[in-house]
C-alpha cells in the first residue's frame, strides 16, 4: 500500500512542479509558480526520506539544515548586477551533486549492478562534472576574478578533442568494468570532464556569457536525468528532463540572437576568434572617429549636454536602450529616475531590450525591475523595432553592439546578420557610453562617425545621467518661472 | 518494465518541458533560468538515498557532501528567484517624485 502511496504522492509533486513552470510564463504569475515548484520539491523530498525509511538518520538533517543556511546566505545577500555569477555558481553546485551521487554508485561497484546502471551512472558522472568545471570557470569569469577576455591556449582546440575523445572511450570502459576497477575509471572520467568543461567554459568571451550559461544550465538538468536514469529515480528522470530542455530553449533564443550556433560557442568561433578583423577595425576607429570624438573638452561636452536637454525636452516619444555598461556603470536609478521625469512629462519612454543585453538572458529586465521600472514599459527586440521610425529619441546607455547597424550591412564581420535594435531609425539618437572603442565584437560602429542627428556623451553612464537629469530639472524650473 | 519506463518519461518530459518554456516572455528569463536552476537540485532524491545506504564512511562522506551542494543550489535557487519575481511590477506603482 505504501509504496503506491508514495509513488501517488510523487506524480502530485511531479504535476505541480510542471504546473509551476507553466505559471512562469507571465509575471503575473510567475511567483505563485515558483513558490509552488519550491512546495513540491520540498514534499518530494520528505517524501523520498520516508519511503525509504531513512527520516531518522541525523547525518542526512545535519547536511540538509548546513546546505539551506549556505544557500539562505547566499541568496539573500547577492546583488541583482551580480546575478548571473551566482546562477553559474549554483549550477556548479547542482552538477557536482549529481556527478557525486553517480560515483557512489559507481565507485567499487559490484556485479550486482546491471550494465544500464553503470552506462547511465558514468554518462552522468560526465555530465555532472562538465558542469562543474564549466560553471566555476563561467562564475570566477562573470565575477571578474578572472579575465573576461577569451583564453585560448596553444592547441586549444585539440586539447578539446583529445580530452573529449578519451572521456567518449572511457564510458564503455566503465560501463563493463569489474569491481575493482570501477573506482579507478570513475575518477578518470572525472578528471576528463572536468579538463573538458574548464578548457570549454574559458575560452567563452564576456559577451558570450548568455549562451554559455544556458547551456550549462541545461547540462545541469542532463546530469540529474541521466542520475535518475542509472538509479530508476522516475522524479528526476522528469524534472532533470524539463530542466534540461529549458536550458536548450534559452540557447537557442540566446544563440539566435547573437547570430551563432552551439558549435560556435564549442569550438570556440565566438565573435573575438577574428583577431586580424578586429584590429584593422580599431586602426581604422582611430584615425576616422576618435580622434574627433574623444577629445572632447569640457566645452564641448556641456555644448552637447545642452543639447541633449533641448532634444530631450522637446521629444515626444522616447525609447531607451539599456546594455551592460549600464550595470558597470549601476546607473540603473538615474536611469529611473530620468524615467518618471520624462513620464510626468507626459512624454512617451519605453524601453526595448535585446536579447543579449547583459551577462545572462534577460538580465536587463532584472536590473529595471529592481529600481522599480515597470516591467509593461519593458519590450523585447522584435516588438519595439517597428517603432523606432516613429520615435524622436533613442537615448542608447551602455550598448554598443546590440544597437550596432553595421550588423545590417558590414558583410564578414562577426556581427553580420545579428538581429540589432534599430535606433539608427530614430530622429536622434543620444549614446551615453564610457568610450567609443568598438564593442565586444570589435566592429566598428558607424554610429559614432558624425552625424548631424547624434549625440555622444562620454563618461560614466552613472554621472553623465545625473548631470542631464540636474539639466532638465533646472530647465523645468526656469519654464515655471516664466508661466 | 522499469527499464522502458524511464527513457520514454525523460524524452515526454523533455517534449513537455520544451513546449512550456518557449511560452516563456524574455521578460522573466533571468529569474526562469534560477528556478529551472533551483529545480535541477532534484537530484538531491538521489543524493539521500545514496548516502543512507552507502556502505563505508568514504562513500557516506561523499553523499553528505552530495547533499549539501543540492541543498544549497534548492535553496539558494529558489530564494532568489523569489527574490526577483517579487520586484517585477505593473505601471500602478506609486510615483514616487525625484524633483524636491
Amino acid at each position: 500500500m505504501s509504496v503506491i502511496f508514495h509513488r501517488i504522492i510523487e506524480l502530485a509533486c511531479i504535476i505541480g512542479i510542471v504546473s509551476g513552470v507553466r505559471l512562469m510564463n507571465s509575471p503575473k504569475t510567475a511567483r505563485t509558480g515558483n513558490l509552488l515548484g519550491a512546495a513540491c520539491m520540498l514534499i518530494a523530498i520528505i517524501t523520498t526520506m520516508i519511503s525509504n525509511e531513512i527520516v531518522s538518520l541525523n547525518i542526512l538533517w545535519i547536511s540538509l539544515v548546513f546546505g539551506a543556511v549556505i544557500g539562505y546566505f547566499l541568496a539573500v545577500h547577492v546583488t541583482m548586477t551580480r546575478i548571473p555569477q551566482l546562477v553559474a555558481l549554483l549550477n556548479g553546485s547542482g552538477g557536482a551533486a549529481s556527478a557525486i551521487v553517480a560515483f557512489v554508485v559507481l565507485a567499487g561497484s559490484s556485479a550486482t549492478i546491471s550494465g544500464i546502471t553503470k552506462f547511465t551512472g558514468a554518462v552522468a558522472l560526465v555530465v555532472g562534472s562538465v558542469t562543474l568545471g564549466g560553471s566555476l570557470v563561467a562564475a570566477a569569469k562573470l565575477d571578474g576574478k578572472i579575465t573576461t577576455l577569451p583564453i585560448i591556449l596553444r592547441g586549444h582546440f585539440i586539447l578539446n578533442l583529445l580530452t573529449l575523445t578519451v572521456t567518449v572511450i572511457l564510458i564503455p570502459l566503465a560501463t563493463f568494468s569489474s569491481s575493482s576497477t570501477a573506482t579507478t575509471l570513475s575518477v578518470l572520467l572525472i578528471l576528463t570532464s572536468l579538463i573538458f568543461g574548464i578548457l570549454f567554459s574559458i575560452r567563452v568571451g564576456g559577451a558570450d556569457m548568455p549562451i554559455a550559461i544556458s547551456l550549462l544550465n541545461s547540462l545541469s538538468g542532463i546530469a540529474a536525468a541521466t542520475v535518475g536514469l542509472a538509479i530508476s529515480n522516475l522524479l528526476l528522470v522528469v524534472v532533470g528532463a524539463i530542466v534540461g530542455s529549458a536550458g536548450i530553449v534559452l540557447t537557442q533564443i540566446m544563440c539566435r540572437a547573437m547570430n551563432s550556433s552551439v558549435l560556435d560557442v564549442l569550438m570556440g568561433k565566438t565573435a573575438l576568434s577574428t583577431p586580424a578583423q578586429t584590429a584593422a577595425n580599431s586602426i581604422q576607429q582611430d584615425d576616422s572617429t576618435q580622434t574627433a570624438r574623444s577629445t572632447q573638452t569640457a566645452e564641448n561636452i556641456s555644448d552637447a549636454m545642452n543639447k541633449t536637454v533641448s532634444i530631450i525636452g522637446a521629444a515626444e516619444k522616447i525609447i531607451i536602450v539599456p546594455g551592460y555598461g549600464m550595470a558597470l556603470a549601476q546607473a540603473q536609478v538615474q536611469l529611473k529616475q530620468l524615467f518618471t521625469i520624462l513620464e510626468d512629462r507626459g512624454k512617451q519612454v519605453k524601453f526595448a531590450i535585446h536579447p543579449v543585453a547583459g551577462r545572462m538572458p534577460g538580465h536587463m529586465n532584472v536590473l529595471l525591475a529592481e529600481v522599480e521600472v515597470p516591467y509593461d514599459k519593458l519590450y523585447p527586440m522584435e516588438a519595439i523595432n517597428p517603432e523606432f521610425k516613429e520615435t524622436d529619441v533613442a537615448l542608447v546607455v551602455g550598448a554598443n553592439d546590440v544597437v550596432n547597424p553595421a550588423a545590417r550591412t558590414a558583410e564578414g564581420t562577426p556581427i553580420y546578420g545579428m538581429p540589432v535594435l534599430n535606433v539608427d531609425e530614430a530622429d536622434y539618437v543620444i549614446i551615453c557610453n564610457k568610450d567609443i572603442f568598438p564593442g565586444y565584437a570589435g566592429v566598428n560602429n558607424p554610429l559614432y562617425l558624425p552625424r548631424q542627428n547624434t549625440i555622444v556623451l562620454l563618461g560614466d553612464a552613472a554621472k553623465t545621467l545625473s548631470d542631464l537629469l540636474e539639466k532638465l530639472q533646472q530647465e523645468q524650473h526656469y519654464a515655471a518661472g516664466f508661466s | 518494465m522499469n527499464d522502458w519506463l524511464s527513457p520514454i518519461l525523460f524524452i515526454f518530459a523533455a517534449t513537455i518541458g520544451y513546449r512550456l518554456i518557449s511560452d516563456v516572455p524574455s521578460l522573466l528569463h533571468t529569474p526562469l533560468m534560477s528556478g529551472m536552476n533551483a529545480l535541477s537540485g532534484i537530484t538531491i532524491s538521489g543524493a539521500l538515498i545514496a548516502t543512507a545506504f552507502a556502505v563505508g564512511t568514504g562513500k557516506q562522506l561523499f553523499g553528505t557532501v552530495a547533499i549539501v551542494l543540492a541543498t544549497v543550489n534548492i535553496v539558494g535557487g529558489f530564494l532568489v528567484t523569489d527574490r526577483m519575481l517579487k520586484m517585477f511590477k505593473r505601471t500602478d506603482y506609486k510615483k514616487k517624485s525625484p524633483c524636491p
